[in-house]
């Protein structure tokens, strides 16, 4: 876009992704090393992924297999034909010099994400996802005699680095969408709808640590160019200068990078300057992006057939790989089938955990008691924590006990909640422990008309009270059952016995 | 012999790459071997087809983990290391 002075111009913003994420299989792309996380530095590295002499990479089935579950849940193509690619730069992350990748054959293409965002339906479009390896990752480090953590430091104050090949070769996804995105808070949506397919399909784990990292193209535009249905024509993006923002590792490092870097765009377009078509580096502390040295264009890449890898012909794998359902969908079938509303139903199916979760216990006791108990006292009470259900995922068994004790009105629902519940994720007790310290369990009639006879022989003066007509004497009576049975009696009952037993 | 296949310019920005540092002298030493080598594989174009098996498809293994080298093996090549990591100089 030409530096032209028009202050007064209607800009509108255009954002795609390339988004790789970390595909979970139990070994690396291109050898049969553990991708577990390590806790000493180069101990799950061998020949191959230390790029030696010599040895010689062989596809992992599983890293196959995921990527067709992703082209299937996107609706994407599987070429015929599949094939990678050496991309070549010299960087000490890569001990090869090369990283293998997919070039002109990737092995999905043109698939669609659709996605909820401020209460409207979006879709966009996914130019292409292919297979790679990552990278080793990189220490910067400074002289000195301090531990080896004290002089860690950024890139421009190091004097050497230091390299582990733990994470280099384990697989990785890079999905790249059309530039489709006319607002940072859209990205932000479409990423967590990204994470939350691949999670169904099983084939991502949120939880680890650079598992997801994005880089983001951006530039700006007159309003007037993006037609009513919000397509841009190609010239137009074309002649647009964009820049590619990278090192965004978040749904929310997104937003605000993006954000940070459409305000930057629009200033200097606002006020008559160019942009520079460049990479930025995101700066998370900071919130802003920062221009990097400029690196090599495409063509330096010098990309070509990795010889060592045979083609792939897998297209025939989307029919016989089968996908489990999918967030949508399954959200749908949950209103319809448990007669949940549109919020529970979105809850229950954040993630696909917590939608089976409530499936099994829907299966055995009251769809809509176990709503409540799942969508709004456990996700409420470990929001509330900070906690997710990743956290307690060994103890689901105990929240079923729980759910099981309220269902069976075994115990009171405020009970389980404001006691059992909350110390069981304090505490780490076990809810039938709980239940008897505090002795919550219901009391039996028995107990209760015992309570009720105590509670009248203590209470002379009150008993008097009440037979000369003050009624506030009953509510004190009802009161010190209560205290004897520890709550766990129904306040209205115990007033019915009570009455019973003064009046006969 | 070419004279145009390859100039030192070419042969500068494909050092850069590589991040080799080639004096002035060197780089037109170097882009008149380039030439010579890229002219060799001209020869290529003289050997006759022939028959051959066909190409491999589908070649994987299963996702199943195999031992690695421990860290002193996997080290046991580098110049340099430190507290189990590789040590290379600086980069920008």
């Amino acid at each position: 876009m030409t530096a032209q002075a028009a202050e007064s111009r209607d800009l509108a913003v255009v954002i795609g992704l390339e988004v790789h994420v970390q595909l979970e299989t139990d070994t690396k792309i291109f050898c049969g090393c553990s991708t577990e996380p390590a806790e000493e530095p180069n101990t799950n590295t061998c020949p191959v992924c230390l790029g030696l002499p010599g040895a010689l990479p062989v596809l992992n089935e599983g890293a196959v297999e995921a990527a067709v579950k992703v082209g299937k849940a996107i609706g994407a193509s599987i070429p015929e034909e599949t094939a990678f690619h050496r991309k070549n730069y010299y960087y000490p992350d890569l001990p090869k010099n090369f990283q293998i990748t997919q070039y002109d054959a990737p092995i999905c293409q043109d698939g669609v994400l659709e996605f909820g965002h401020e209460g409207e339906r979006r879709s966009v479009g996914i130019r292409r996802a292919h297979l790679e390896e990552d990278p080793g990752s990189i220490k910067h480090v400074r002289e000195g005699t301090e531990s080896l953590e004290a002089r860690t430091c950024s890139i421009d104050r190091a004097d050497y680095t230091l390299i582990d090949y733990n994470r280099a070769g384990t697989p990785l996804m890079e999905i790249v969408t059309e530039p489709d995105f006319r607002d940072p808070a859209e990205v932000r949506a479409f990423l967590e709808k990204l994470e939350e397919v691949l999670e169904y399909l099983g084939v991502f784990d949120p939880t680890r640590d650079g598992s997801l990292r994005i880089d983001a193209n951006l530039s700006v535009v007159d309003a007037e160019d993006v037609d009513a249905d919000g397509e841009i024509d190609e010239d137009v993006l074309e002649e647009a200068n964009r820049t590619e923002v990278k090192n965004i590792s978040s749904h929310k490092g997104a937003e605000q990078a993006l954000s940070f870097e459409a305000s930057r765009q629009k200033k200097l377009l606002e006020s008559g300057r160019a942009v520079a078509q460049e990479t930025r580096h995101f700066n998370e502390t900071h919130g802003n992006t920062v221009a990097m040295r400029s690196k090599e264009e495409e063509k330096d890449y010098r990309y070509f057939r990795e010889a060592d890898l045979p083609p792939l012909q897998v297209s025939d794998w989307k029919d016989e790989i089968e996908i489990p359902e999918l967030p949508d969908a399954r959200r749908e079938r949950f209103q319809a089938e448990y007669g949940l509303s549109a919020e529970a139903a979105s809850k229950l199916t954040s993630t696909k955990q917590v939608a089976d979760f409530y499936e099994q216990l829907a299966r055995e006791y009251d769809a809509d008691l176990v709503a409540t108990w799942v969508a709004d006292n456990l996700l409420g009470e470990l929001n509330y924590r900070d906690m997710d259900v990743t956290d307690i995922e060994d103890r689901l068994e105990e929240i079923a006990t729980l759910v099981e004790l309220v269902a069976e009105e075994e115990i009171t629902a405020k009970n389980a909640r404001e006691t059992v519940l909350r110390g069981m994720l304090d505490d780490g007790d076990d809810p039938k422990t709980i239940v008897d310290r505090e002795g919550l369990g219901k009391t039996s009639g028995d107990a209760v008309q015992e309570a009720v006879e105590e509670a009248i022989e203590e209470n002379p003066d009150a008993v008097e009270d009440y037979h000369s007509g003050e009624d506030g004497a009953i509510n004190f009576l009802v009161g010190q059952v209560m205290q004897k049975t520890g709550g766990s009696a129904d306040p209205g009952e115990v007033n019915g016995l009570l009455r019973e037993e003064l009046e006969g | 012999m070419s004279d145009s296949a390859v100039d030192s310019d070419e042969v500068r920005h494909v050092a850069d790459l590589a991040r080799v540092d080639l004096a002035e002298e060197e780089l037109e030493r170097f882009a008149e071997q380039f030439g010579e080598i890229l002219d060799a594989f001209e020869t290529l174009d003289e050997v006759p087809e022939i028959e051959r098996e066909s190409d491999l498809v589908n070649v994987m293994r299963p996702d199943e983990v195999r031992d690695s080298l421990d860290q002193e093996q996997a080290l046991q090549n580098a110049p340099e290391d430190e507290e189990g990591f590789f040590k290379g100089p600086k980069v920008s």
